[in-house]
C-alpha cells in the first residue's frame, strides 16, 4: 500500500512550515527525507504519524485517508531519536505496552514479544530496565516496540544520531537487513547526507519546507536539480565556480578567466549568461604534466583521509578542492595541472541556482 | 595539611551546632516543659524535670477538644492534598505538555497569587465564606489552604512534568494512549517522587497553618490543632504544661514525615530550581 501526500500544507500561525504538492512513497520502499535542520523533514514525519495536525491537504495510506485518525489507529509505528523507552518498565514491559493498550490477550502478548525479541536478539534482556542497557541495545528495544504491532509503515526520526560512529555503521546495516526481512515501508528522516545515500531506495531532499528533489541516491548525487542539492551531498562538497556563457559557431562555452569548457545547455536561450559551474572534488584530474586547457594551480593544503587525500588548490583567483588517491603524493606548495572530467561538470543558473546543463559528454 | 582539615571540621561542627541549637532550643524547652510536674513549671533549677511526668500528656489526650482537633487537622490536611492533586495534576500536565494558549501568563498569575501574604486575603475569604454559608466548616479551611497549596502544587508539578522528555509523551500517543492514559501510564509513575514531595509539603503546610484556620472556624467542630492549642488557656490560669504537651504531640507527625522522606523532599524542593 502506497503512502500518498497530496497538497499537504502545515502552517504554524501564519508561517507555512511545509508544503508538499505531491509525494508518493511506494509500498516496501526505504524512503529517506533528508535536509538541514529546520527544513521540515521532522514535521513531515509528525504529520504522517498524526502527532501534529495537517493544516491542509490529504494523507492517504492505500485507500485510507489518515488525516482524522488518531496516531495509534493509523497502523504506523514511530522510532524516536531519543528511543523514548519507558524508564519505569522492563524491556518486556516496553515491548508489550502497545499490545496491552490494544487489548490483546496475555498469551498473544507473550508470544509476539518473544518473537520480536528473538528477531532483534533481545531475549536475554527482557527483564532489564532501559537504564541498564547500552545505547545500541536501547535502540533495538525502540525498534522492537515499533515492530511488535506489525504496522504497515515505520517512521524513523534520526534514530542513529545518538550512537557513536562504529555503532552507527553497524546499525545502518542492521536496519537495512531488517527492512529487507520485514518488507515493510520505511520512512526515514536524517540530516546526514551519507546516511541518506547509503541506506535509501529513494531520497527526498528538503529545504525551507519544500522538497527540492526526489530520486534514487544516484540521481540526487549525479544529477542534482539545483545548487542546494548539489552541495548538500558529497564530502568535501562540490566546487562552485562563477563563469560566463559564451556562444560561437562550435556551440556554447563556459568561461572562467582564461580557461573555457564546452557546455551543453538545455532549453531555450537564457536571459543571463552568468552561470555557476559545479565540479565534485573527485571529478578533478590532477597532473604534473602541463596540458593546453588545464589550470596551473598550487597545492595549499594536504589532508589525508586514508584511501583518499583531499587537496586544496589555488591560483589565478580560483580555489578548488580535489579528492585524489594518495599514490601520486602531491606535496604542499607543488604546482599541478588541473582539469575537470567534462561529463561531470554541472552548469547552474547563477541567479536561480537551477541546473541548466552540463559539460559536453 | 591534616591540622588545617581538623580545624575546618571543628569550625563546621561549631557553626552547625550553634545553628541547630538555635532552631531546636524552643522545641527542647517545649519538651522539657511538657514533662515537668506542675509544681516545677515556674522553677529553675531544676532545668530538667525530676521526676518527669506524663500528667500533662494524659490531660491533653483526655481533654474533649484535643482528639477532635487532631482528627480535624488530619481531615483538613488530607483533603487539601487530595484537592491539590485532583486539580493540580491535570492542570500541570496541560501546562507542561499541551499547547495551552497564554501558558506563561497562567503560570505567572499562579505565582502572583501565592505571593499575597495570607493576612491580605483572609478578610475577603471570611466574608465570602459567610456568604456561601460554609464558615466554621472543614470545607472552608480546606478551600482557604488550597489558595496557597494549589499554586505551589501546580508550579512544582509543572516543572516535574516538563522534565519528562517530550518523546515519551509522543511515544505513548503512538502506542495508543489518550491524554488520561499518558497521565496514568507514563506521567504518574515517572513523577512519583515529585508527587510524594508535593503531597508531603502541602500536608505539612496545611497541618501547621494557623491564621486561616483561626479566622474561619468558630467551634470545636471544625477547629484544627494549632487553633485548639492557642485557645487552650483556661479561665483562671494558663496551663503551660498542657499547652507544651499538646504542641509536642502536634509536632510529632510532621517531624516523623520529614524524617521518613527527607531525601525525597529535598529533591522535590530543588527540582524546579535546576531546570524549567
Amino acid at each position: 500500500m502506497d503512502l500518498v501526500l497530496e497538497n499537504l500544507v502545515k502552517r504554524f500561525g501564519e508561517r507555512i512550515a511545509l508544503e508538499i504538492p505531491k509525494l508518493t512513497i511506494h509500498r516496501g520502499e526505504f524512503f529517506t527525507l533528508v535536509g538541514p535542520s529546520g527544513c521540515g523533514k521532522s514535521t513531515t514525519l509528525n504529520l504522517i504519524a498524526g502527532l501534529e495536525e495537517v493544516s491542509d491537504g490529504t494523507l492517504r495510506l492505500g485507500e485510507r485517508v489518515l488525516n482524522e485518525l488518531p496516531p495509534h489507529r493509523r497502523d504506523i509505528a514511530f522510532v524516536f531519536q531519543s528511543y523514548a523507552l519507558y524508564p519505569h518498565r522492563t524491556v518486556f514491559g516496553n515491548l508489550a505496552f502497545p499490545l496491552e493498550l490494544g487489548g490483546a490477550p496475555l498469551d498473544e502478548i507473550r508470544r509476539r514479544v518473544a518473537e520480536t525479541a528473538e528477531l532483534l536478539g533481545l531475549t536475554a534482556l527482557l527483564e532489564k530496565r532501559p537504564r541498564q542497557l547500552s545505547g545500541g541495545e536501547r535502540q533495538r528495544v525502540a525498534l522492537g516496540r515499533a515492530m511488535v504491532r506489525q504496522p504497515q509503515l515505520f517512521l524513523f526520526d534520526e534514530p542513529l544520531s545518538n550512537l557513536d560512529a562504529p555503532l552507527q555503521t553497524q546499525m545502518r546495516r542492521e536496519l537495512r537487513r531488517l527492512h529487507r526481512q520485514l518488507g515493510t515501508t520505511f520512512v526515514y528522516v536524517t540530516h546526514d547526507q551519507e546516511e541518506a545515500l547509503s541506506m535509501s531506495d529513494r531520497v527526498a531532499v528538503m529545504q525551507a519546507g519544500r522538497i527540492r528533489q526526489c530520486g534514487t541516491p544516484r540521481e540526487v548525487y549525479e544529477q542534482p536539480v539545483n545548487i542546494f542539492v548539489a552541495t548538500f551531498f558529497g564530502s568535501p562538497p562540490m566546487n562552485l565556480l562563477p563563469a560566463n556563457l559564451e556562444r560561437d559557431a562550435e556551440g556554447a562555452w563556459a568561461r572562467v578567466g582564461a580557461w573555457r569548457l564546452p557546455a551543453r545547455i538545455c532549453g531555450e536561450d537564457r536571459k543571463t549568461d552568468a552561470v555557476t559551474l559545479g565540479i565534485r572534488p573527485e571529478h578533478l584530474r590532477l597532473s604534473r604534466e602541463p596540458a593546453a586547457d588545464a589550470w596551473p594551480l598550487q597545492v595549499t593544503l594536504c589532508e589525508p583521509h586514508g584511501a583518499l587525500i583531499h587537496l586544496e588548490l589555488e591560483g589565478d583567483g580560483i580555489h578548488l578542492t580535489a579528492a585524489e588517491r594518495g599514490q601520486a603524493g602531491y606535496a604542499l606548495g607543488e604546482k599541478v595541472w588541473v582539469q575537470p572530467v567534462r561529463e561531470w561538470v554541472h552548469v547552474f543558473d547563477q541567479r536561480t541556482g537551477e541546473r541548466i546543463g552540463g559539460g559536453e559528454t | 595539611m591534616e591540622g588545617k582539615n581538623g580545624l575546618r571540621t571543628l569550625l563546621l561542627v561549631l557553626v552547625l551546632g550553634l545553628m541547630l541549637s538555635f532552631v531546636l532550643a524552643p522545641f527542647a524547652w517545649q519538651v522539657v516543659t511538657a514533662l515537668k510536674p506542675s509544681g516545677q513549671l515556674a522553677q529553675l533549677p531544676p532545668l530538667l524535670p525530676s521526676p518527669p511526668t506524663a500528667q500533662h500528656f494524659m490531660a491533653v489526650v483526655g481533654a474533649p477538644g484535643f482528639l477532635r482537633a487532631a482528627l480535624n487537622s488530619t481531615l483538613v490536611a488530607t483533603a487539601t492534598v487530595l484537592l491539590a492533586f485532583a486539580l493540580g495534576v491535570p492542570a500541570s500536565y496541560a501546562l507542561a505538555k499541551l499547547p495551552v494558549r497564554g501558558r506563561g501568563f497562567l503560570l505567572a498569575m499562579l505565582l502572583f497569587l501565592s505571593m499575597f501574604p495570607a493576612i491580605s486575603n483572609v478578610g475577603p475569604l471570611y466574608l465570602l465564606f459567610i456568604r456561601l454559608g460554609i464558615r466554621d466548616s472543614i470545607l472552608a479551611v480546606v478551600l482557604a489552604h488550597s489558595v496557597f497549596a494549589m499554586p505551589f502544587a501546580v508550579w512544582t508539578l509543572t516543572s516535574f512534568f516538563q522534565e519528562i522528555p517530550d518523546d515519551l509523551y509522543r511515544a505513548a500517543r503512538m502506542d495508543g494512549c489518550s491524554h488520561l492514559g499518558i497521565l496514568r501510564h507514563v506521567v504518574l509513575p515517572l513523577a512519583g517522587p515529585g508527587l510524594l514531595s508535593v503531597g508531603l509539603l502541602v500536608f505539612i503546610f496545611s497541618w501547621n497553618e494557623f491564621l486561616y484556620a483561626f479566622t474561619l472556624t468558630a467551634s470545636p467542630r471544625s477547629r484544627t490543632l494549632p487553633v485548639a492549642i492557642a485557645l487552650f488557656p483556661g479561665v483562671h490560669e494558663i496551663p503551660w504544661g498542657e499547652i507544651a504537651a499538646a504542641a509536642v504531640l502536634a509536632t510529632l507527625p510532621t517531624v516523623l514525615l520529614m524524617l521518613a522522606f527527607q531525601r525525597r523532599i529535598v529533591s522535590g524542593l530543588t527540582a524546579g530550581a535546576v531546570k524549567g
